[in-house]
């Protein structure tokens, strides 16, 4: 339990993906089955208990200790998992004991508990178990370890360990059950890789490059063809022998949030698409829209009829129980049109080709899309097989230019790691009115000489700070100006906070008394 | 005669006014008597500093020789008598030469406790309870979240880090004044037996305790003049929190930010303070110190100064005994 505990604090103060990779590799490697299996399981989100509600911790701890020093110390901690971890008192006499009681042994003690005795369950393991382990018990029974993980890094870290590539186990994945003993037989080279187990599994998804500078030139322009890039989410929809999953284009399976949707997937088939709401054809709701229907493990009535989804379609991977994946991609696209032909067109519809003859046509039109919901184009060679990843070459994605605004570094932060002394992380603020009002964090797209130059700026006006975070100056004649790129969509996207915002196009101009205004 | 008669806090710091001397002032006064040197506890200016030898020698290293008109060396254990009152220094556990001091005057014993901790520790004197009867008791970590454990495991999880990222350096922010020697000291007791390299301002403490018999192997001074990023690899590095976030600490490859202290324990303030690998390593007591410490002095009566003085006296009143927050002002909370 304790091994699994130091993970679990190691990865949520870890920021690097690279060192976090290399914690849950060394955890695979050095952790027995099934523990390491079940912790895997609970990393990628597959590990679920009869939930325990923080009313019933409050009620085990109210019976523990007083209720002054317990709502002192809830107080200053502020999270109650944390506080009771710490809190818990040790029964008299008892010894606590991590190396000992292992994953296994908790997971299955708490799997076999009835609704009624699982308190006391969890209860007689709190009593055994030291600070950290009782914290990690204590967020697997809540759910949610929020530890900075998603299920596509902790398969990535598999994939690293067993020197295997990611798109194998994912898509064995959903296959797969924990503790996972097979999958780790074969990245240990002591099995065969596990066969295909279920129906409607996950395909690897493709993805584009985007276009740079020269890419053009060297392209023949008939050799391609061109298509609207939706900005909705990528997903795909797979029937196969009566079952029918949705995905998440990096397998996570999203069935249970889209039953409208899935009761249209009356097909055997493999469909690559986006998904958006609207009705099509016509109307295509925001990604704000899209929000409604986002990230929920269930959906109320209302919230179907108010937002219906469907599926833009742009390929077809799997026609009946044929596989086409390896055929070009304009057999395969004459393959999805005759396939749609069969499918409810408000739930299913076609992502129409752009027609165009050279790359300045396509840029006008790509300038200037029909659809507000539309972020660019993509570009797919016709010859080109579906092949998983990110391969360069057959397909391009051609974004519409980004939003610019003038901003004003109000807060810099410092970084961690190669940045450790240098002030990486902004907060930048427009003004509204008399005030400046924060809209959005960024910390890349700058160069090493760059960071230098802001990171000497925030040093030599900064007039306050605590911990990490200098305040920057900004009294009138010292506003710090910048052109700054938001890529809007990506950072409306639910997983990602506030506006991380790429500013390659960054202009310092200290000392000008310009006040920033949002444009474009 | 009641025990404030003995003891009462003033601004300047905790007073005997029938010997007329001052435990820790925070002011420049005539008469101090001084339980270890840290900074927020020992300060330079007063007229008769009493202290135990080590705690002197600290002294004079931080602030020069005339940091005090005139001093004394109280022996341990050995009772010095001022004005008729008799003061007796015993250790505290807390720093090399740190003591709590036990006033008494007509029957009546307070023990000035200081900062104190009953873990182990390889580079100071180990705490003796004295028994008394009113008890002054810090409070930095007086609170039932506050479990520090083992500190050899937490330099164990330090020491697997460094073989799991090789190519980074490790940072290991730690007070100058004792948690930088302990901390050194660990990770020799863990086999650890490369240079350890220091920032410059723990240099001559960390020699002032090698001239005291505290073994702390090779240190180096983490200098960039002859060696490059690279040399730095694997390296551990002991050092000031304060300069990490500072240009110093840019000569280190990727450094992995750990810090060792108490205040590790509670995981939101390790996030904050962009820390990568907290080290729950402290040189107070923790809560459950705190509370077995208190019935063993036998005390009846208990003073809390500084810290989270609330929960140790609702504590205190749990277990019926008489408990009151001095409220002494000027000590640091956050050095730790």
């Amino acid at each position: 339990m304790r091994r699994f505990a130091e993970l679990l604090d190691r990865l949520l103060l870890t920021p690097s993906r690279n060192a976090k990779l290399k914690l849950m590799q060394d955890y695979f490697r050095e952790t027995p089955d099934p523990d390491r299996g079940l912790a895997l399981a609970a990393l990628t989100g597959e590990l679920s208990f009869a939930a325990v509600k923080p009313a019933l911790l409050r009620a085990l701890i109210a019976e523990r200790m007083d209720a002054v020093l317990f709502a002192y110390s809830y107080d200053y901690v502020g999270d109650l998992a944390e506080t009771i971890s710490l809190v818990w008192p040790a029964p008299r006499g008892a010894t606590t004991n991590d190396t000992d009681i292992s994953l296994s042994y908790a997971v299955e003690a708490l799997h076999g508990a009835s609704r009624s005795d699982a308190p006391m369950v969890l209860a007689g393991l709190l009593d055994r178990l030291q600070p950290d382990s009782r914290f990690a018990i204590i967020k697997l029974v809540t759910g949610g370890l929020r530890v900075g993980v998603s299920a596509r890094l902790a398969k990535q870290a598999l994939a690293d360990y067993g020197e295997v590539d990611v798109h194998d186990i994912e898509e064995i994945w959903h296959g797969l059950e924990p503790p996972y003993a097979g999958l780790f037989a074969w990245l240990d080279g002591r099995a065969e890789k596990p066969e295909r187990a279920a129906l409607a599994l996950f395909r690897p998804v493709m993805l584009a490059n985007p276009v740079q500078d020269g890419d053009l030139e060297k392209l023949e322009p008939s050799d391609y063809a061109a298509e609207w890039k939706w900005d909705g989410i990528r997903v795909q929809a797979v029937g196969e022998g009566g079952r029918r999953r949705l995905y998440s284009r990096s397998g996570d399976e999203i069935s249970a949030a889209f039953p409208d949707l899935v009761e249209a997937m009356d097909f055997a088939g493999a469909v690559d698409g986006e998904l958006l709401v609207g009705r099509p054809p016509e109307h295509v709701g925001t990604f704000s829209d899209l929000q409604q229907r986002l990230n929920r493990k269930s959906v109320a009535a209302k919230t179907i009829r108010d937002f219906p989804v469907f599926v833009r379609c742009y390929d077809l991977m799997l026609d009946g129980d044929v596989d086409l994946r390896a055929l070009p991609f304009h057999e395969r696209r004459a393959r999805l049109e005759a396939f749609l032909r069969n499918l409810d067109p408000a739930r299913f519809d076609l992502s129409p080709l752009v027609p165009f003859s050279d790359w300045a046509q396509l840029d006008t039109i790509r300038l200037a899309p029909p659809h507000p919901i539309i972020e660019g184009v993509m570009l797919k060679r016709l010859d080109s097989a579906y092949v998983p990843g990110r391969p360069k070459g057959p397909w391009f994605k051609w974004k519409r230019d980004p939003h610019i605004i003038d901003a004003v570094l109000m807060y810099a932060q410092r970084g961690h790691g190669k940045r450790s002394g240098f002030y990486s992380d902004y907060t930048f603020g427009v003004w509204k009115g008399d005030a400046l009002v924060p809209v959005g964090k960024a910390y890349f797209g700058f160069t090493d000489e760059e960071l230098k130059q802001i990171d000497k700026f925030v040093r030599d006006t900064r007039w306050s700070g605590s911990g990490r975070c200098a305040r920057c100056a900004r009294t009138p004649s010292m506003d710090w100006c910048w052109k700054w790129r938001s890529k809007g969509s990506t950072a409306r996207r639910g997983t990602s906070p506030a506006w991380p915002c790429d500013f390659r196009a960054f202009h310092g101009c200290a000392g000008t008394s310009r006040r920033a205004k949002p444009t474009g | 005669m009641l025990p404030s008669d003995l003891l009462h806090p003033r601004p300047e710091g905790l007073y005997c006014p029938i010997g007329n001397f001052f435990i820790d002032p925070v002011r420049p006064v005539e008469r101090a008597a001084i339980t270890h040197g840290h900074a927020d506890h020992a300060r330079a200016g007063h007229g008769h500093v009493l202290a135990t030898r080590q705690t002197l020698d600290i002294m004079a290293l931080r602030y020069g020789d005339n940091f005090a008109t005139t001093t004394q060396v109280a022996m341990w254990r050995e009772p010095v008598t001022i004005n008729g009152v008799t003061l007796t220094f015993h250790p505290a556990g807390h720093v090399l030469g740190s003591a709590q001091i036990a006033v008494e005057h007509g029957g009546l014993r307070i023990v000035a406790s200081g900062d104190y901790k009953r873990a182990s520790d390889p580079t100071c004197q180990a705490f003796e309870p004295v028994a008394c009867e009113v008890f002054i008791t810090e409070a930095t970590f007086g609170l039932p979240v506050f479990r520090h454990p083992k500190a050899s495991d937490e330099v164990g999880k330090l020491l697997k880090s460094v073989s799991q990222f090789p190519e980074r350096a490790h940072l290991v922010g730690a007070y100058a004044l004792g948690k930088a020697q302990r901390m050194i000291r660990l990770i020799r007791d863990a086999g650890y037996d490369k240079p350890i390299y220091i920032h410059g301002a723990m240099a001559r403490l960390c020699e002032y305790y090698q001239s005291q018999g505290i073994d702390l192997g090779r240190l180096e001074p983490a200098t960039a003049d002859q060696r490059t990023r690279a040399d730095f690899a694997g390296a551990i590095i002991v050092g000031p929190p304060s300069a990490f976030t500072d240009k110093w600490a840019r000569r280190f490859p990727d450094p992995v930010s750990a810090f060792a202290s108490g205040w590790m324990r509670i995981r939101q303030r390790a996030k904050q303070g962009g820390v990568e690998l907290p080290l729950i390593v402290s040189d107070h007591c923790d809560w459950d110190e705190l509370t077995e410490t208190i019935p063993e002095t036998g005390a009846s009566e208990v003073w809390v100064t500084h810290g989270r003085e609330e929960a140790l006296v609702r504590w205190c009143e749990l277990n019926s005994i008489a408990a009151r927050p001095l409220h002494l002002v000027g000590y640091e909370d956050e050095a730790e």
